[in-house]
């Protein structure tokens, strides 16, 4: 067998395990996803008045639409903590050891972990993106190719953020220090454009929101949905996605072929 | 001239200044069973994580089913199977799904996998909990299962790493079974484990390892011969008789606190019928006699460094036959 159809099979194999973890246990996933939700229906519901007032809207729906992106962004940084604590629990069973004394594809373990988060990834933003239309978002004039870039988009820095949380999760003895170690994963949109515009912050504060992968991914994701400016944003948001993926990719391999101990 | 399963020489591994492998030979002829004896923490499990490419040897040649290890860890891994001293089963699914788990790394087309997951469930007793989560089996069912995830690949040499540690008599008598089994298909076996009698009843050789360093080596009767062991212990109540008899017999070794003689012997019927003749003559007779043959315990605590031999106060060597 070629080494390529051996990592696809090896991986997909692996892939199989983890879908099959989350489905008979996806109370993780789900707690996960609860801080997205409630934290969409928090602003939108209590603040939402003073927030729609503040970015100078008419109404609550303005809001909704100005927030959607940024809680859409931020239910990926939420998901990806649990691949963090998934992949530091998998990591203490003894089953790995096993792999690692298997003839298998060895990179197969970690790949299997990082498919299977971004599908969940992806999963969890269609039902927060659901909830989102359920209250009143609507995607006003977005083409399809649109559509289609913002879909990859999301893809793209589900697939960074993974990475980065995988090696997360390998450097974490346990999944308590995994949860967090991910924890910048949650903390980061609060401090980006996702609830409030940067320029409406305080100006010794704007560089830490600007220079940061979520607010241009926001930026970005805002302009395919809603038709705001993009600028540089987009070639700004998958230069972010790429490094951190490239970033999260070596240090993951060079944590998983290291001697266990 | 039969090949080796396992060759190692001068395996070498230190973790910061503490040296827990010190350049230690080993080799397996295949289609035997070689144990690895020794206290915990002897190196025992650094020892079977070398030799399955788990980790890394600071140092040393070693070659698994013919691979050199440094080279092609890849081909070692493809004919080895390792079952470690913690289950390496997955506990978040079930007994069969490990197993279809463990048919689909192999690469067994699906109804094969099927099939010899469906047998190895069978053979080992575990057809019944084969729906139930791992992770809600017993200690025994565990032990179980992670062997027969081992030999789904049909391995060619298994790494066994305490593989009855923990378990009970009669898990542990079955898991003898389960080993001996194996090897009578021709099948070598890296046996650890830190109980004698466990080596005596498998092992064709065994290597005694202590302080990173092979102690002794050879078959359970070659170690057994290295130290001395077997004895006659007769017991008196009456410290009158004791008296009398210590006196009479002179060389043998007192124990006065027991009011108990001690006399050499290899425990064959011949040498006991001398011992009782020898006694009748002497007109001794002992409220209890007793026959004690070496055994590995007496072997490993004489190696290991342990305190006493046990059974065997202050007896001299050259009283031995």
């Amino acid at each position: 067998m070629s080494s390529l159809s051996l990592a696809v099979r090896d991986s997909s194999t692996m892939l199989r395990r983890n879908l099959l973890h989350a489905r008979r246990y996806p109370s993780l996933t789900l707690n996960l996803l609860l801080t997205p939700i409630m934290l969409l229906l928090l602003f939108v519901y209590i603040f939402g008045d003073a927030m729609s007032a503040g970015i100078g809207g008419a109404d609550r729906s303005a809001y909704i639409a100005y927030i959607v992106p940024g809680i859409l962004l931020m239910t990926i940084g939420s998901t990806v903590v649990g691949t963090a604590v998934s992949v530091s629990g998998d990591m203490t069973e003894g089953i790995i050891a096993r792999f690692r004394t298997m003839a298998i594809h060895r990179g197969s373990v970690i790949i299997g972990h990082v498919v299977g988060s971004v599908l969940q990834a992806i999963i969890s933003v269609v039902l927060v993106g659901a909830v989102a239309v359920a209250i009143g978002f609507r995607s006003t004039d977005a083409t399809v190719l649109e559509w289609l870039a913002a879909f990859g988009l999301l893809v793209l820095f589900a697939l960074a953020l993974t990475w980065i949380a995988v090696g997360m999760g390998l450097i974490s003895p346990n999944a308590e220090a995994a949860s967090n170690n991910a924890m910048p994963m949650i903390l980061l949109p609060l401090l980006s454009s996702a609830f409030v515009p940067v320029d409406a912050m305080p100006g010794w504060f704007q560089p830490i929101a600007e220079y940061q992968p979520f607010t241009p991914a926001i930026e970005t994701l805002r302009g395919l949905l809603l038709g705001t400016e993009i600028g540089n944003n987009g070639w700004i948001s998958v230069a972010w996605s790429l490094g951190l993926a490239v970033l999260g990719y070596r240090w993951s391999a060079a944590k998983f072929n290291s001697d266990p101990k | 001239m039969t090949s080796l399963a396992i060759a190692a020489n001068g395996l070498r591994k230190s973790y910061g200044d503490k040296v827990v492998l010190d350049g230690i030979d080993l080799s397996v002829p295949e289609g035997t069973v070689f144990s690895l004896l020794g206290p915990n923490g002897a190196g025992k499990t650094t020892a079977v994580k070398i030799l399955s490419t788990l980790i890394t040897a600071d140092a040393g040649e070693i070659r698994v089913g013919g691979h050199d290890l440094a080279t092609d860890p890849q081909a070692v891994r493809a004919a080895i199977g390792v079952t470690g001293q913690f289950s390496a089963v997955d506990g978040l699914i079930t007994g069969e799904e490990n197993m279809l788990l463990m048919a689909d790394l192999h690469h067994l087309p699906r109804a094969e996998g099927r099939r010899v997951a469906a047998e190895l469930l069978e053979r080992f007793d575990l057809t019944e909990a084969a729906k139930k989560p791992a992770s809600t089996y017993s200690g025994g069912m565990k032990r179980r299962l992670d062997i027969a995830m081992t030999l789904v690949g049909d391995p060619r040499i298994i790494f066994l790493d305490e593989p009855t540690t923990g378990l009970d008599p009669r898990s542990r008598h079955n898991m003898w079974g389960i080993i001996r089994q194996l090897v009578s298909g021709g099948v070598s076996v890296f046996l650890t484990t830190q109980y004698l009698e466990e080596a005596d009843e498998l092992a064709d050789r065994i290597a005694v390892l202590s302080d990173g360093k092979i102690a002794a080596e050879g078959s359970a009767d070659e170690l057994k011969r290295l130290i001395p062991g077997g004895h006659v212990r007769l017991r008196f109540t009456d410290p009158a008789a004791y008296q009398s008899a210590a006196s009479t017999l002179r060389e043998v070794a007192r124990d006065d606190e027991a009011l108990a003689l001690q006399i050499p012997s290899d425990g064959s019927q011949r040498e006991l019928r001398s011992i009782l003749d020898w006694l009748s003559v002497a007109n001794i007779e002992a409220d209890e006699l007793t026959v004690h043959t070496p055994d590995l315990d007496d072997v490993f605590f004489a190696l290991t460094g342990g305190a006493d031999i046990p059974h065997q106060p202050n007896q001299p060597k050259e009283n031995v036959r």
